[in-house]
């Protein structure tokens, strides 16, 4: 209030129940007031026939509550679940959600319909008082503020507060350190993928079988995990997974370019098959375009230019996965994606 | 007489009781106090009402869930009686979360139940926001409830996602790794957070339970306490009442707590109840067993987020592509800071709204009469501004599907959705502005010259009229009882400065205030009468 005025330096409209009223304008002929609306009249006041009408509505309905019920408990019993029975589930799912459904709108419906019928509908005033105390309560509840500080010395004694104030700041801090222990040091494990262990097969999600270069058509499309990964435990399986999943797909090599041939076998290319933009599977394989599109946001690739970004939330192409071919014509990746895989992080390119 | 004996029992054994409880919690107070405290009545005030009541059936339906549900990822092998997943490596959580749905009788309906509760929780809530907004009802006294309700909104949308993540499908698991993927983004803290919340790498075999302490415990906690302040506030300030005959700044006028409210109310709970048991009776809710166990390589194409975290997705998929840029040898995501700063940027500008609305009125009075929407034109143009906001971010999630649902291509739609949420806010305020502003006018037409009745006469000289019933005088009363506000000029202050803060606090009166319509004064419905006598 005192900030106002000092500010504008202006008396602003004038006050109501003591408190200022700013910008509204104050109307000098504001129509009066025509007081609360009579009640109307409703059927049940003024009939007895349709008051015990009413009455006997609420009873009925709270007859069919208790039958609900009843029926709910009845249902629970009388269809069981049975392995062998198709639609047992949803038998005793209905029945049950039935019974009870009534059970509990049988309650309701009675108790509003007895409110609305059967209670008094004429409205009521009640005074309201202002949220404030009055300015004998504020100044008691001053007064025991001052001698809370009096009779401890609050304000006096600055030692005593100041030395309060660090051991209020300080003591928090062990419960935050405490929970360094949810996570370790994220290190560099953002940074390698299982393809890093070094000339490991591509091989078939989720069964694990090894791809021959013979086995990739010009437009199939393979996912791929690397040799081994169907081995691990949890939770190495999936945390493995969830950097080193790869697509791999046949193109016709004059489409593609330079870099992707040389990194690639014969128009065969592997690609983290993790979105830049916040990680999830690209999975989504459009033949007659060359585009990966990931299904969670939209974002496109475009797989016969370097996976560069066409569409879509996403910033950075898809990281390549170099691959050649064994002895035996089975796909393998020499060494790990030569970037990060998946969304980006603050470190990234330290 | 044995009826009188019969009486005499009962109210013997009912005062007793009250005499019990009288003199142990003192009872009889309490009940002086609250018993007939006036509620007034309308149909938007149960907004807040079912969020409550869907609350209670969180409770309900999430204990019976906890008794059945097991957090742990370790990895097992399916061998439920669903016969298609027979078999298959998941984690217990997903395994534990088949056996509710296909073992345990009741359980499915109780998942149901619970998912639903939780979907009509947040939309409860934010419409009861809505109506708050839209009436002023956050005007003096309400501007801290107002806050602690928006953190009820959030903790609503915070309980959803930790609970909609704890089964371990895969629908839930690419939900979790788009988080991890935001959280990576994170300017210094991103792949430090995500390693702590997910102990270590994505997705590790910890962040199940850490999701299932959160959303058994801290949050409905949460909730519980601000509930708890949000009603005892309501208490505190009696609830508001639209604009009417009798209806003042200074009483409330409705219906009394005992009988009415208690039947009312109470009989509501039941309803909102029985309709959330019907939904999760009929309507399949969440069927994990169709998506398998999280594997962080399969995706389907057309899934979706539970629809209070839409909004949130919908930013993401409409941020523009080539946001992310290398400065200073570190990574700047803005592909996914913009987003987030939007989602965040709109619900502080909600958070603080009435204090800021506080600001430029300068009102310190106290407002327990509802304004009508359109008597606060800008006010409700924001307010429609925001709403359309929320609106094109969160169809933007679901862009995919209205690509394919209506045969468009994908790249036109989201471009359209982008334009979209530039350009609707804009046209929203607008033309919620004018339409506030024309309804204002009309208004005033009924007050002055009451309602159109239909009917033709001819005058004696020859003139046709049409005829106009007066409105009542509660009409009269209803459509001028509201609060009209000039805008100021910036003045200079006692040192004779104009300071910056009463240059804005002009230009946002003028932009409030400059369009208004007053409401009929006396002397002008007065004269209106005269000038209808003479004819």
């Amino acid at each position: 209030m005192a900030k106002n005025q000092k500010d504008l330096a202006v008396v602003e409209s004038a006050p109501e129940h003591d408190y200022l009223a700013g910008l509204a304008v104050i109307a000098p002929d504001k129509i009066s007031d025509p007081g609360i609306e009579p009640h109307r009249v409703r059927m049940t006041d003024k009939s007895v026939k349709h008051e015990k009408a009413a009455a006997r509505q609420v009873a009925v309905l709270f007859l069919v509550s208790i039958i609900g019920s009843a029926f709910a408990i009845w249902a629970y019993y009388a269809f069981p679940f049975e392995a062998e029975v198709a639609g047992s589930l949803r038998v005793n799912t209905i029945f049950l959600g039935l019974g009870i459904t009534l059970g509990l709108l049988g309650i309701g419906i009675g108790a509003v319909h007895w409110a609305k019928t059967l209670m008094p509908d004429a409205e009521v005033a009640e005074d309201r008082h202002l949220t404030r105390g009055s300015e004998e309560v504020r100044a008691a509840a001053v007064e025991i503020i001052r001698l809370a500080d009096e009779e401890s010395g609050f304000s006096r004694r600055k030692l005593i507060r100041r030395t309060l104030y660090g051991a209020l700041a300080l003591f928090p801090i062990p419960a935050i350190v405490l929970f360094s222990d949810l996570g370790p040091n994220p290190k560099d494990s953002l940074r390698h993928t299982m393809w890093g262990k070094g000339k490991l097969r591509l091989t078939r999600d989720p069964d694990g079988t090894a791809i021959k270069a013979a086995d990739v058509q010009i437009g199939s499309v393979f996912h791929v995990i690397p040799e081994g990964l169907v081995d691990l435990e949890a939770p190495d399986l999936l945390n493995e997974k969830a950097k080193a999943a790869v697509l791999l797909v046949r193109l016709d090599p004059s489409e593609i370019t330079q870099k992707q041939r040389d990194w690639g076998y014969d128009g065969i290319v592997a690609y983290s098959k993790i979105c830049t933009h916040v990680g999830c599977p690209v999975a989504l394989y459009e033949q007659h375009t060359h585009h990966l599109l990931c299904p969670c946001h939209q974002s496109t690739f475009d797989l016969a230019n370097d996976c560069a970004v066409i569409f879509g939330p996403a910033s950075r192409p898809l990281p390549q996965l170099k691959i050649e071919v064994d002895a035996e014509g089975y796909l393998v990746a020499p060494g790990d994606f030569e970037e990060p895989v998946g969304p980006s992080f603050w470190e990234r390119k330290a | 007489m044995s009826n009188t004996v019969d009486t005499k029992k009962k109210g013997g054994f009912l005062a007793g009781t009250a005499n019990y409880l009288d003199e142990r919690v003192g009872v009889a107070g309490i009940l002086k106090e609250f018993g007939r405290k006036i509620f007034p009545d309308h149909w938007s005030f149960m907004l807040g009402e079912v969020a409550l009541y869907s609350f209670l059936v969180l409770l309900l339906s999430g204990t019976f869930l906890t008794f059945f549900f097991d957090p742990s990822m370790a990895e097992v092998h399916y061998d439920g009686v669903f016969g298609p997943l027979k078999g298959a490596p998941m984690s217990v959580a997903y395994q534990s979360t088949l056996d509710i749905s296909f073992e345990v009788r009741g359980g499915l309906l109780m998942r149901q139940v619970h998912h639903w509760s939780a979907l009509l929780f947040v939309a409860a809530a934010g419409l009861h926001m809505l109506r708050v907004f839209f009436t002023g009802a956050f005007r003096k006294p309400r501007e801290i409830n107002w806050v602690v309700g928006f953190m009820l909104f959030v903790l609503g949308m915070a309980g959803g996602f930790t609970g909609y993540s704890l089964p371990d499908d895969l629908l839930s698991g690419n939900g979790l790794r788009i988080i991890d993927g935001m959280i990576k983004g994170l300017p210094v803290i991103g792949s430090y957070t995500s390693s702590l919340l997910f102990g270590g790498e994505f997705p590790g075999d910890e962040i199940i339970q850490r999701l299932y302490s959160l959303h058994i415990m801290i949050v409905p906690a949460l909730i519980l306490v601000f509930l708890v302040i949000h009603l005892f506030m309501v208490v505190i300030h009696k609830h508001t009442h639209y604009s009417g005959g009798g209806k003042k700044d200074t009483n409330v006028v409705g219906y009394p707590l005992m009988p009415v409210y208690v039947a009312k109310a109470g009989g509501f709970f039941f309803i909102v109840f029985g309709v959330i048991m019907l939904s999760g009776t009929l309507f399949t809710i969440n069927p994990v067993w169709n998506y398998g166990g999280y594997d962080p390589s399969p995706v389907s194409a057309g899934t979706q987020p539970d629809w209070y975290i839409g909004f949130l997705d919908g930013a993401l998929r409409l941020t523009p592509s080539h946001l992310e840029f290398v400065l200073g040898g570190n990574t700047w995501s803005f592909n996914i800071l913009l987003p987030m700063l939007a989602g965040v940027g709109l619900l502080g500008v909600v958070a603080v709204y009435p204090f800021i609305e506080a600001w430029v009125t300068g009102d310190k009075r106290e407002h327990h009469v509802l304004d009508r929407p359109r008597n606060a034109p800008t006010r409700t143009a924001i307010g429609a501004a925001g709403v359309t906001f929320y609106a094109v971010l969160w169809a933007g999630a679901s862009t995919d599907l209205i690509a394919t649902n209506f045969k468009m291509s994908l790249n036109h739609v989201l471009t359209s959705m982008q334009i979209l949420l530039l350009a609707g806010p804009v046209i929203a305020y607008w033309a919620t502005k004018r339409l506030c502003l024309s309804l204002q006018r009309k208004d005033r037409e009924i007050v002055l010259h009451g309602h159109e009745s239909g009917r033709i006469i001819r005058l004696p000289h020859g003139e046709y009229v049409e005829v106009h019933d007066a409105a009542d005088e509660y009409q009269i009363w209803k459509l001028t009882d509201f609060k009209e506000y000039s805008p100021t000029l910036a003045r200079p202050n006692a040192k004779g400065v104009i300071t910056i803060r009463a240059r804005i606090r002009a230009a946002m009166s003028k932009w409030f205030f400059e369009d208004r319509v007053s409401p009929v004064g006396s002397t002008e419905l007065e004269a209106a009468k005269h000038h209808k006598e003479l004819h």
